[in-house]
């Protein structure tokens, strides 16, 4: 570009931030393509290489019936860990994002919304040995205790394993990881809730909780509901974590305490990671079919959940 | 029912920023009490340190003593909850809550204080609020709908409803029509000469004509300059205060020369 004519001066200004502009259309655009292109290619892949798993027997479905004896009680653990995950999380997320909301003084709530953020940081595999080391040892008194006084319900029936290794380890370690992104949602919303709202329960002589419970969950309930469904999208699909707490099985337990082999459920994800080293051949197939059922899990929850959010954000 | 209140050298703060400064009043039962004056000068933070509504924002207190009927209302064992039961409140926009339907909303602040409310009562109190809010004949086909749904002037008469529903003893009203049509106006205007005959109302308006129409009493509030805090300059009977008043500021805003 010439700098020397004042005509054309003038020129380099606009043709560049037009330039800038075409420049930043196709970059989003070719991003939006490859985005598509492989969310289109996973799903491709694991239907060509897991469908075929549908109607074999024997080695195509490791060794099982068919494909769905071998699949459900995976798929059941799956949901069994993510079910105790929101359980734990879901209160626990509430609470944090309310006290960052409207409980904490400004600093101390801006603290505490960091560090949670720096729990999403965290790489799956050190929750996995975090949930090891440490979750499962210092849980097995807890569970000693709840399997001494409520073991006769199955739940919660023994024997405890010393190492603490069981399917409610693997959930609380879950129920942390998902913490943070449902804790920032929640936390996103509360915050938004119309002042007049709230000064409306206020002057009725409401307490705070009373104000929270009038103006505020009213208007975050969808938002609530949609952080819900992101958090158990993320602790369905968590692999390290699970795999390194749960040996694998293919048990259909709603035994939350003991690791005994044929009394506890694995996860998908865990039993992918586990045994994926040493599939060959067919039963590479039937791990990749689980994985699809996985995919198609996640997906659909995490679907909803932009749905719910989606429809919240037209109706407020 | 309805109280009285004194303030006495009341200074209000947002942080160190002194907002109000050494305002002495005295507002008497079963009468309209309106507080006028320009933009910024402190009435809506002089109005919700009434009803200690000024604790909400972060950082806002008050100096100085308001007894409601001779109680300290910032004595140490008030519990500002429980101030703001006897002492209810109307905003500028109206501020139903948006999920709860017409019936709901009534109720709302009674199901604060009453632990299980029987349905006849329930019925009841809806009914008889909404007709103190002048509204009933208007939306008693429709009480299991949204709030939401009413205009604007309704939506505000329903706010009233509401606020009179827990049986306060004061209506503070910040400019509570500033978002209405005329119409709108007129009703709110003749159900506030209605509620005097129960409750002491003090309301805040820009509106020289309805302060002029709906108060027994005037204050008017002014800055002595920009940055300044705002002061209580004249408080007299509305009628003295809009023939006759004693300030010269005083006059030289009601007549429209500033302001
Ligand atoms: N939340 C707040 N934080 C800090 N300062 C505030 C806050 N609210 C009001 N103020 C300040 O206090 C002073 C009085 O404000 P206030 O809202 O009471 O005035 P007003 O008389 O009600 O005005 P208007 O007629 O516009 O409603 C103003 O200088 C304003 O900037
Ligand atoms: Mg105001």
């Amino acid at each position: 570009m010439s700098v020397t004519d004042p005509e054309t001066d003038l020129q380099p200004i606009g043709s560049t931030s037009r330039a800038g502009d075409t420049i930043f259309r196709g970059l989003a655009t070719a991003s939006a393509v490859v985005i598509v292109l492989a969310l289109a290619g996973v799903a491709a892949f694991l239907l060509a290489q897991g469908l075929p798993a549908l109607d074999g027997a024997g080695a195509r479905s490791y060794g099982y019936d068919n494909i769905w004896v071998y699949t459900g009680p995976l798929l059941f653990g799956t949901l069994l860990a993510s079910v105790i995950a929101m359980i734990v999380a879901t209160p626990l997320a509430i609470g944090v994002a309310l006290i960052i909301s409207h409980y904490a003084p400004r600093r101390f709530a801006k603290g505490l919304g960091w560090l949670i953020d720096l729990l999403a940081a965290i790489p799956s595999v050190i929750f996995g040995m975090w949930g090891i080391e440490f979750v499962a040892r210092n849980m097995v008194p807890v569970y000693n205790w709840l399997n001494d006084y409520l073991g006769f319900i199955p739940l919660f029936a023994g024997p405890v394993p010393t190492s603490g290794r069981t399917m409610m380890t693997a959930g609380l370690v879950l129920g942390v990881m998902a913490l943070p992104i449902i804790t920032a949602i929640c936390r996103e919303i509360f915050a938004q809730t119309p002042v007049m709202h709230q000064e409306a329960a206020l002057a009725l002589g409401a307490t705070r909780w009373e104000m929270i419970r009038l103006a505020v969950f009213p208007y975050a309930s969808s938002g609530m509901v949609s952080a819900i469904l992101l958090g158990l999208g993320r602790a369905l699909g968590e692999t390290m974590a699970v795999a390194l707490v749960l040996s694998p099985s293919i048990v259909v337990s709603f035994n939350l305490l003991t690791a005994e082999s044929g009394s506890s459920s694995s996860t998908i994800a865990a039993n992918i990671a586990l045994n994926f080293g040493n599939a060959s051949g067919s039963k590479v197939d039937a791990l990749i079919f689980t994985g699809l059922v996985l995919f198609v899990i996640t997906f659909a929850v995490n679907f909803l959940g932009r749905w719910v959010a989606a429809r919240a954000v037209k109706k407020g | 029912m309805a109280k009285s209140i004194d303030v006495s050298d009341l200074n209000i703060y947002y942080g160190d920023f002194l907002a109000v400064e050494g305002v002495n009043i005295s507002i008497k039962a079963r009468a309209v009490t309106a507080l006028i004056g320009p933009s910024g000068c402190g009435k809506s933070t002089f109005l919700r340190s009434l009803n200690r509504m000024h604790e909400v924002i972060p950082g806002a207190r008050a100096e100085g003593k308001v007894m409601v009927d001779g109680q300290d209302l910032y004595a140490s064992d008030v519990d500002p909850v429980a101030v703001r039961r006897q002492i209810g409140m109307v905003f500028q926009r109206p501020n139903p809550f948006p999920t709860m339907s017409i019936y709901e909303n009534v109720l709302a602040g009674k199901r604060l204080n009453a632990k299980k409310l029987k349905k006849s009562e329930a019925d009841d109190l809806v009914e008889k609020s909404l007709r103190g809010a002048n509204l009933w004949t208007e939306v008693k086909d429709r009480l299991g709908k949204p709030g939401m749904g009413l205009s604007g002037g309704q939506q505000q008469r329903l706010c009233i409803a509401r606020a009179i529903a827990v049986e306060p003893e004061v209506l503070l009203m910040d400019e509570p029509c500033s978002a209405l049509d005329p119409i709108s106006t007129a009703a709110i205007e003749d159900l506030i000469h209605d509620l005097k005959s129960d409750y002491t109302i003090v309301i805040v308006t820009h509106n020289m004509q309805q302060a002029a129409r709906v108060s027994d009493d005037t204050g008017f509030f002014n800055l002595r300059a920009t940055g300044e805090p705002g002061q209580l300059v004249e408080f007299n009977p509305t009628k003295k205060m809009f023939t006759n008043p004693d300030n010269e500021s005083t006059e030289s805003y009601i007549s429209g020369r500033f302001g």
